[in-house]
């Protein structure tokens, strides 16, 4: 039997007032097991707390009950207290008679009778507790960032300067992600490359942060502070530490015409290609569909060319084990496919073109080098008309039914761009809404109104349909004026919606992180944890948490690393105590419980068991990770046995506030 | 009024997840909306902690009606809690009826913690059908008898 001590708050008047404090002190001190009850103006004061704890030494108190506000509001500083004078914190309940009781209740009579009530529960509750302890795990000093993006980019610097290791895993040859392939910034319309390349660089030579380019993750398992990872490096076919880069033989390999990816399928590159001149790291890399050596064994001709001898035919790829305190996914994103949307024409004529595409074409390191000129024929277009909202905010199944929220304003810019550089161009932008919140971003777009000259037209347009004389004609509906117009276009460019990477979901699932059902990462709390995933150790950064632009994607991958820096500088994490725990002799090893589990952290064990006839037997059991092991609770109901329960929340427990409620009187 | 019987007062019991509707109902009290004394809250991980067997127990000691409150759905703290609650609930509600408890004495409510006022509201229509439910009776002679 416990020997209970039972503590009831008068909270000033906020209890005292409409609960006659004293009569649930009297009145649960008859309750079975307890030794001491006493009421007092303000238990959570240092005064009320030294109440308790001196009661604690004096009666030798193995259980406490506080009859207070919300156990959400101060059942951690009761713990606290107790723990100090010896007593395990978990033998603390708390009887939640303000906000569930005083509060809500403005007949004494009524007000009492239910706090005697709720503190029974609690008696009930705390007669069946055990002394749980939070357990250690020990923190590996690691940190591993999937995707080399801006996102990832930011937060590994940031890891690295706070002087931790971190590794990249990027599938692409080359670090750098969607950055790369913009051409300048909004608002300040600096160059994308100009501010993106040298923290590529700073990423290669920072000793702490390694990086592996055309590597994909293909096994986690683990939890926070201790993550075991399997990255495959795959063959690139070159060595990477024999290869200069000096890019001799992207020139002479035979195979011209192996669509660019950088460019957008815009222009070709060779089989072996260092997609880009900045490319970090810079190496040479086989694309295996379309080099002749490792198709038909013909060729050879970059292992001739290579000075430094870094071809390597033979390349294998490879797995790399490793392990990892804390996990930050910066997936990012891909702007949608637009074969679902006819209507705009897109695979009917090589001039209407992504808001991507545009960017590249309008690049000096782009297919055309920076000349704006149409894909059909290389003329310079004179009437470019841009789409917005192509996908996005659409709830018609077709497109995502969110805002991309970046495209109003690289529209903006690329309007701008265009009358900057080719006054004589008309520039048509349709528009559902024009968004440009964020700093100077309205003003950004204002300008390209009134300043640049820009025809804002808010209006959907209905059909693109490209015409026998290289015209593209647009029929749309000007809203404002009421009127239906018809644009004979030289460009089209559709400001397609973005979505999460395809990489993203079979992510999610090797990670266990929760994705909403646009595959968007969830954070753990929209407002008040949004760079941490609801799994602990997963830390989540850039556009795979949701659309963001440059700005708040760098913001957020600094505060991921800040969080990350927060998990990493401790040597051993305490565990949760309120844990699932498996009765090993009642467990069946059925897997009902594995099943449920949202956190992996049921695993079977074989445990060798003695029957009554003297002999042993191999039986698989559950066992419980309490490290992994969030305390849910699904597996104790799945559970046909009976064999699994909550620390802290177990069936008796539960049982005996049930009992105590619904006690007769 | 001396020979007026003692008004129907329910016993109703109210499994709370920590994460939301505990919170909610926290709320409901900081905003002072008031339901009746008669619903009592049980602090529970999540909504998938209930077990089936805790709400025919509290039936069983004499309950007259038993409310579960979860997160909404997709929002669970712990993912998909509230998904199996939903389905668990809903295979033991559809058995009630079998078991001498009139449905409408049991309810599954996403009440999150911000919604202070869904949380009172919810109270009190609750207690307000299982008063007009009446005692419990039909369970009577399954009870344990003290």
């Amino acid at each position: 039997m416990q020997k209970i001590g039972v503590f009831v708050c008068w909270c000033g008047s906020n209890i005292a007032q409409t609960v006659d404090v004293q009569a649930v002190s009297d009145a649960l001190a008859k309750e079975p097991g307890v030794v001491y009850s006493t009421n007092y103006q303000y238990m959570c004061s240092e005064a009320g707390q030294n109440l308790i704890k001196d009661a604690v030494k004096e009666y030798g108190l193995t259980g406490v009950v506080i009859c207070s506000c919300s156990p959400r509001m101060h059942e951690a500083t009761f713990r606290k207290a107790v723990a100090s004078v010896g007593l395990n914190p978990y033998m603390l309940e708390v009887a939640n008679i303000r906000e569930q009781c005083s509060w809500i209740h403005k007949d004494k009579e009524v007000g009492t009778e239910k706090a005697i009530i709720l503190g029974r529960a609690a008696i009930a509750k705390v007669q069946l507790n055990a002394p749980l302890q939070a357990g250690e795990s020990p923190v590996v000093k690691r940190a591993l960032v999937i995707g080399g993006g801006i996102a990832g980019i930011q937060t590994a610097l940031d890891i690295a300067e706070a002087g931790f290791e971190v590794d990249i895993v990027e599938k692409n040859p080359t670090i750098g992600g969607k950055m790369t392939q913009i051409d300048k910034t909004f608002p300040t319309l600096d160059c994308a490359a100009c501010i993106l390349t040298p923290k590529m660089v700073d990423c290669a030579q920072n000793e702490k942060i390694h990086i592996y380019s055309y590597s994909e993750l293909k096994e986690v398992k683990g939890f926070v502070g201790n993550f075991s990872v399997k990255i495959n490096k795959k063959a690139r076919y070159v060595d990477e530490n024999k290869c200069t880069g000096c890019g001799e033989c992207t020139t002479k390999c035979p195979m011209k015409n192996v669509p660019n990816e950088f460019n957008l399928g815009m222009d070709n590159r060779r089989a072996i290609y260092i997609p880009f001149a900045q490319a970090v790291p810079k190496v040479a890399t086989i694309d295996p569909n379309y080099c002749n050596m490792l198709k038909n064994g013909k060729c050879g001709l970059c292992a001739k060319v290579c000075g430094a001898g870094a071809i390597d035919y033979k390349q294998q790829d490879q797995v790399i084990e490793e392990k990892y305190g804390a996990i930050v996914v910066a997936t990012g994103y891909n702007p949608i496919k637009l074969d679902k949307f006819d209507e705009f024409g897109y695979s009917l004529s090589k001039d209407v073109i992504t808001s991507l595409e545009f960017e590249r074409l309008t690049n000096a390191a782009g297919p055309t080098s920076g000349t704006l000129l149409r894909p059909s024929d290389g003329k310079h277009p004179h009437t470019i008309v841009f789409v917005q909202c192509v996908g996005s905010r659409d709830t018609s199944g077709c497109g995502k039914p969110y805002c991309s929220k970046i495209c109003c304003m690289y529209t903006a810019k690329h309007a701008m761009l265009t009358r900057e550089k080719y006054p004589d161009t008309d520039v048509y932008v349709f528009y559902i809404d024009v968004r440009s919140p964020g700093k100077n971003y309205d003003e950004f777009y204002r300008r390209a109104v009134e300043q640049y000259g820009v025809h804002y037209i808010k209006g959907m347009v209905g059909k693109v349909a490209p015409r026998a004389d290289g015209k593209i004609m647009v029929q749309a509906s000007d809203l404002l004026a009421n009127e239906q117009l018809h644009i004979e276009a030289d460009l089209v460019v559709l400001a397609a919606a973005i979505e999460p990477d395809k990489s993203a979901r079979p992510l999610a699932t090797m990670l266990t992180a929760s994705m909403d059902t646009n595959d968007f990462f969830t954070e753990a709390h929209a407002k008040l944890r949004p760079v941490e995933s609801p799994t602990a150790g997963i830390f989540l950064s850039g556009a795979c948490q949701g659309p963001k632009d440059i700005p708040d994607t760098v913001s957020q991958a600094s505060a991921a690393a800040a969080k990350v820096i927060g998990l990493l500088v401790k040597d051993k994490l305490t565990t949760n105590p309120c844990v699932a725990q498996s009765n090993e002799l009642m467990c069946n090893g059925c897997s009902s419980c594995e099943k449920v589990c949202p956190y992996g952290a049921i695993t079977y064990i074989d445990k060798e068991f003695r029957m009554p006839d003297r002999t042993t037997r191999i039986r698989r059991v559950a066992s419980v990770n309490p490290a992994v092991c969030q305390g849910c609770g699904a597996c104790t109901v799945a559970c046909p046995s009976g064999a699994m329960d909550l620390k802290g929340f177990s069936n008796s427990q539960i049982m005996a506030e049930v009992d105590a409620i619904c006690q007769m009187k | 009024m001396p020979n007026e019987v003692k008004a129907f007062k329910p016993k109703i019991v109210a499994f709370c997840c920590n994460w939301c509707s505990y919170a909610g109902a926290d709320l409901a009290g900081t905003n002072r909306l008031a339901y009746p004394a008669d619903v009592k809250i049980i602090r529970v991980p999540c909504s998938c902690r209930v077990n089936p067997m805790f709400i025919l127990r509290a039936f069983q000691r004499g309950a007259d009606g038993v409310i579960l409150c979860g997160c909404h759905p997709g929002d669970c703290h712990y993912t998909t809690g509230n998904y199996y609650a939903r389905r668990r609930m809903t295979l033991l509600f559809s058995m009630l009826d079998f078991l001498g408890i009139e449905k409408e004495r049991t309810r599954v409510e996403w009440v999150s913690a911000a919604e202070g006022a869904k949380f009172a509201a919810t109270m009190n229509d609750f207690v307000a059908t299982v008063t007009a439910l009446g005692e419990n009776k039909r369970l009577e002679d399954l009870r344990c008898k003290e």
